[in-house]
C-alpha cells in the first residue's frame, strides 16, 4: 500500500508541510485534509517541502490545482520547494512552472514570503 | 495479475510494472515514467470505469516484444471514450479550482503509443514503449 506521512511545522507566519513517501489517489485526501485545515484557519502562507517525496501523480497534483486560487485569494499562496528532479519533471509535463512558485529551497519560499 | 478497483491497490500495481520494466532493461527515468502512466490509467478504471466500486477487479498484463513493452490493464466499466478527449489546459482548471483531468495527457505524454479497444462489456488500455 502507499506509503505518505505529512509533517507539520511553522516558521513565524509560515506553514510549512514536508511530505515524505508516495502522494498519489489512494493518499492525496491525506494532503487535502492538511491543506483545508489550514486555510480554514486563516493560515494561508504555506510552504510545501518535496525532500522525501518519492512519487507523485496526477492525484497529488490536483490538490494543489484545487487550493492554489483560493489561498492566493487571501492574500497568501503555497510554494513548492526541494523536488526531486522525478517529481519536477511531473510538474513540468503539465507547465506548473509558469503557474505556480516552485524553488530549489525552503528557505528561499520562507524569505519571499518575509520580504 | 488481477487486481481489485481500489486505491489500495495502485502501489502494488506501479511495483508489478515496475518491476517488469526494470528487468527488460529500461532506465530508472523511464521505469518511473512507465510506472506513473499504469497509475494514472488505474486510477481512471477506479473512478471513471468503476466509479470507485471496489469489488470490481482489472485485469493487467504485461506483453513484451522485441522493442517494445506493453501494459495492458480490462476492465469491464463505463468505456473510456478517445474520441471526446481534448487536451486539458492546466491553468484553466486552476482558475475553475478544478483538479485532476490530466491524466489522460499524462499517459500520452509518458508512453510511446496508447491504443484504446472496447469490444462490448469489455475496454482494454494498451500502453506501449519503444527500448
Amino acid at each position: 500500500m502507499s506509503s505518505f506521512t505529512i509533517n507539520s511545522r511553522t516558521s513565524d507566519s509560515v506553514d510549512i508541510l514536508e511530505l515524505t513517501g508516495e502522494l498519489d489517489a489512494h493518499t492525496a485526501s491525506h494532503l487535502e485534509d492538511a491543506l483545508k485545515v489550514l486555510i480554514d484557519t486563516n493560515r494561508h502562507k504555506i510552504v510545501v517541502n518535496f525532500t522525501q517525496l518519492a512519487y507523485i501523480s496526477s492525484a497529488g497534483l490536483g490538490v494543489f490545482m484545487a487550493y492554489i486560487e483560493d489561498v492566493r485569494a487571501l492574500g497568501g499562496d503555497i510554494k513548492l520547494t526541494n523536488m526531486s528532479d522525478k517529481v519536477y519533471n511531473v510538474f513540468d509535463l503539465l507547465g506548473f512552472p509558469t503557474l505556480y512558485d516552485i524553488l530549489d529551497t525552503e528557505e528561499e519560499a520562507l524569505v519571499k514570503f518575509t520580504s | 495479475m488481477l487486481v481489485s478497483a481500489s486505491t489500495s491497490q495502485i502501489a502494488e500495481v506501479r511495483d508489478f510494472v515496475g518491476h517488469h520494466a526494470e528487468a527488460y532493461g529500461f532506465s530508472a527515468e523511464d521505469v518511473h515514467d512507465i510506472k506513473l502512466a499504469v497509475d494514472e490509467a488505474y486510477t481512471n478504471v477506479i473512478k471513471h470505469a468503476y466509479k470507485f466500486d471496489d469489488t470490481k477487479k482489472v485485469q493487467v498484463k504485461i506483453l513484451t516484444g522485441e522493442k517494445e513493452f506493453t501494459i495492458s490493464l480490462s476492465d469491464e466499466g463505463v468505456a473510456f471514450d478517445p474520441s471526446a478527449y481534448t487536451e486539458p489546459n492546466v491553468a484553466e482548471r486552476i482558475m475553475l479550482r478544478k483538479r485532476g483531468g490530466v491524466g489522460v495527457y499524462l499517459i500520452h505524454k509518458l508512453m510511446d503509443h496508447v491504443e484504446y479497444r472496447n469490444e462490448g462489456t469489455h475496454n482494454e488500455i494498451l500502453m506501449s514503449k519503444k527500448r
